[in-house]
């Protein structure tokens, strides 16, 4: 479970995150939605226990001597570390836990399969693999100590629209299998409908409705949601057209 | 930055014993870094082996005063040939002293004594052709002031000194019709092709035992005395009477101008090496001195060079070693704490702008004279593209992927070894490289005090104003530096990770 309660952040004199409340249930899937600078992202490293908050409470059901055991985190394409291959970059958590070698490659196998990435490729270096490729390795390098909360900061945000689409319909395959705590965030109107049982929509840091995608789309909370959601939709002569 | 020069302190002490102790038999024989200092402190030596009393070590080529007198005072060395007008001026900052005894007097609360004057005076001079001097009837200075159509050359010391041109002027109420600052080297030519009348000489200078010249007497004493003496340790002239009183038997009073003058001209135009023109000396003086037995000078080129290589890799590797050692930590501080990186990265770029050789200077009170003064402050100088490097690759590294170390739970030592130092090795292996390249050329300057390489040919080719020699040094130097490039090249692909790697 993870809660926040009345959050609020500074950032370079600025409030990022202002009386954020929210709460999501162990074992879901929760979509943070918003444009770029609502403060999605920094929810997420308030969450991480990367940030802490200026006001409000946020308490995550983690080891909180260990962070790393409980949760995962995927990034936009995958900050992977250049020097490494890909076998070491997803095994750092595992090393650094002390696992033994056997254990970790028995481990790589069943993550690459998970993830769909060609067993052959855990030998190469970052710069070697597609953008596409680089994301499955994030999240087998996030999933490697299977943890129980996966956060994933707009994971598909610089892939192509059909890799996209394929790895979205993957993705929610994943979430479902392996029934963790999912946070997503995005700025994709389409993708947190794909993903999201529930959707908090964001504005300058501030939270403008919680609910399905049913929720906001028919009842919308203010304008702006509306407007939001409207901006996105392809119109509907395209629709017709496709 | 006191705490960065006592911890590089430490750590060349660890290194390196402390300065050694010479061995009790031995009698350390210093030169200042021009010929006269050079033949002077051969015949010492010479006089020294055959009392046999005591073993003779050379430490030749010590820079100038400061550098020498250091030596002494802090019982590096404990004999050289200084003058006293020197000695007055620059080291006892009483210029009306000029007579040995008070000299000496003077000298004793410092541990330090002086011989008998030696017999000549190295003081500067005015030379003309002799052909000029008999047909205007010049014999002193005085008489120059009766012919204002002379034109004069002199080198740009002297124009500037107090007691060079500006003094003497004024003393002798003297004008010239022209005045040229030349390269001291250059005005002999000048004088001699009948291009200028009149130049300034060191009355010993070797030229003047081959031009046809005449110096002029100081009739109204404007110059003051540099007479020749030796200076040296009480301890050790207390320690081996007979050596002492066999050096005062045998030079004081026994070198005179024309003497010495011949002797300068041996080396610098002969290119008789320095231990020979010291054993012709001593032949002339005495019967059957022994055979001289000058340690770099007899050495042949190839064993030269390969001695003077392994001094001069010595000082290289040792001085980028320490600085490596403690620079990356220092870097990686730097890294880490922001407010502590402004001063850090100021006192290491501060030590960057003392020139080299005052650092080395420095060096003298603290370290002595010899390799372990050198490779402190070659160490020092090769810290600051090793820290600046350092911080400025982890400073900048991507912050996302630093970031993701804290979640991935790697943190202290796995964080660094693991991720920022690899990721920062292009960067901080480049400091390393240029560290490296320039402490090649800075070694040259270790010479200076006595802490041998390449550069000890560089000095004595600068005292015997040779250029084959300067080229002698200069050249394995800079093939040194080439080479070490290539070396740390080769360690580049050890230590950065390949897809780290520029080119194919
Ligand atoms: N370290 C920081 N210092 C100052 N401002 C920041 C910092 N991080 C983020 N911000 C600002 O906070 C706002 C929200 O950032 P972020 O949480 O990354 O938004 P989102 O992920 O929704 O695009 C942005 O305006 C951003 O410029
Ligand atoms: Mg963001």
């Amino acid at each position: 479970m993870i809660s926040l309660q009345r959050v609020t952040k500074r950032l370079g004199g600025q409030v990022v995150v202002d009386d954020v409340s929210l709460l999501i249930a162990a074992g879901t899937t929760h979509v943070l939605l918003g444009s770029s600078g609502s403060g999605k992202s920094t929810i997420l490293r308030l969450i991480l226990g990367l940030l802490q908050p200026d006001a409000g409470e946020v308490k995550v059901d983690a080891d909180t001597e260990r962070p790393s055991r409980s949760i995962g985190y995927v990034v936009q394409e995958g900050a992977l570390y250049p020097h490494l291959t890909v076998a070491r970059n997803v095994a750092l958590a595992a090393r650094a836990e002390g696992w033994e070698d056997a254990r970790q490659r028995t481990r790589l196998r069943a993550l690459a399969e998970l993830a769909g990435l060609d067993g052959e490729l855990l030998d190469r270096y970052p710069a070697e693999l597609s953008g596409g490729q680089r994301q499955r390795v994030g999240l087998m390098r996030a999933l490697m100590l299977d943890p129980p909360i996966l956060l994933l900061d707009e994971p598909l945000g610089a892939l192509d629209p059909i890799t996209r689409a394929e790895l979205q319909t993957q993705l929610v395959r994943i979430f479902g299998e392996l029934r963790k705590t999912v946070v997503l965030v995005t700025h994709d109107v389409r993708e947190a409908f794909v993903f999201g049982a529930g959707i908090t929509l964001l504005n300058h840091g501030r939270v403008v409705q919680h609910g399905t995608f049913a929720d906001l789309a028919r009842r919308p909370a203010s304008p702006f949601v509306a407007e939001f959601l409207r901006a996105q939709a392809p119109p509907p002569e395209m629709t017709r057209e496709l | 930055m006191k705490a960065t020069l006592v911890l590089v302190a430490l750590c060349a002490t660890a290194l390196w014993p402390s300065p050694a102790p010479s061995q009790p038999s031995a009698i350390r024989v210093g030169s200042k870094s021009f010929t006269e200092s050079y033949i002077l402190g051969e015949i010492v030596a010479q006089i020294i082996d055959g009392a046999g009393e005591a073993r003779p070590e050379r430490r030749f080529g010590l820079g100038g005063t400061g550098i020498v007198y250091g030596a002494i005072a802090s019982g590096d060395i404990d004999v050289y040939a200084e003058y006293t007008g020197t000695i007055a001026q620059a080291i006892l900052k009483t210029p009306a002293v000029t007579s040995v005894e008070p000299l000496r007097a003077a000298l004793a609360p410092l541990g330090l004594t002086l011989s008998g004057p030696l017999g000549f005076e190295n003081t500067y001079a005015l030379a003309v052709r002799r052909d000029a001097a008999q047909r205007l009837q010049l014999r002193s200075i005085s008489d120059l002031a009766k012919h204002p159509t002379l034109r004069a050359a002199f080198d740009p010391g002297f124009l500037e000194r107090p007691d060079g041109w500006p003094g003497l002027k004024a003393h002798y109420g003297l004008a010239f019709a022209d005045v040229r600052i030349m390269e001291h080297a250059l005005t002999y030519p000048a004088l001699a092709n009948g291009r200028v009348d009149v130049i300034d000489v060191f009355s010993t200078d070797g030229q003047l035992a081959r031009l046809d010249l005449v110096l002029l007497d100081d009739d109204r004493r404007f110059f003051p005395p540099y007479a020749a003496v030796l200076l040296a340790r009480r301890a050790v002239a207390e320690r081996f009477p007979r050596t002492w009183a066999e050096l005062q038997g045998r030079l004081v009073g026994r070198i005179d101008t024309a003497t010495m003058t011949r002797l300068n001209a041996l080396a610098d135009l002969d290119r008789r090496p320095f231990a020979d023109v010291a054993a012709t000396f001593l032949g002339d003086t005495a019967r059957a001195p022994r055979a001289a037995r000058s340690g770099r000078e007899l050495l042949t080129p190839g064993r030269e060079l390969v001695t003077l290589t392994v001094e001069h890799l010595e000082l290289v590797v040792i001085a980028v070693a320490v600085a490596m050692l403690l620079g990356v930590p220092l870097g990686i501080l730097a890294a880490r704490r922001p407010r502590l990186a402004q001063v850090e990265l100021m006192g290491v770029g501060v030590l960057q702008t003392i020139p080299a050789l005052a650092l080395l200077a420095f060096m003298i009170p603290l370290f002595g004279i010899g390799t372990v003064p050198a490779l402190v402050a070659l160490c020092l100088y090769a810290l600051l593209p090793i820290v600046r490097n350092t911080h400025a690759g982890l400073a900048s590294l991507d912050p996302r992927l630093v970031e993701m170390t804290t979640v991935l739970g790697l943190t202290g030592w796995r964080r660094l070894a693991w991720i920022e130092l690899p990721l920062a090795s292009v960067t901080i292996m480049a400091g390393i490289k240029t560290s490296a390249v320039l402490t090649v050329g800075t070694a040259t300057l270790a010479a200076f005090i006595g802490g041998g390489g390449y550069g000890t040919l560089i000095v004595t080719g600068l005292a015997l104003n040779d250029v084959a020699t300067i080229l002698r040094g200069a050249i394995p130097s800079a093939v040194l530096a080439l080479a070490i490039h290539a070396a740390f090249e080769g360690l580049d692909r050890l230590v950065i990770p390949r897809p780290l790697r520029g080119g194919p």
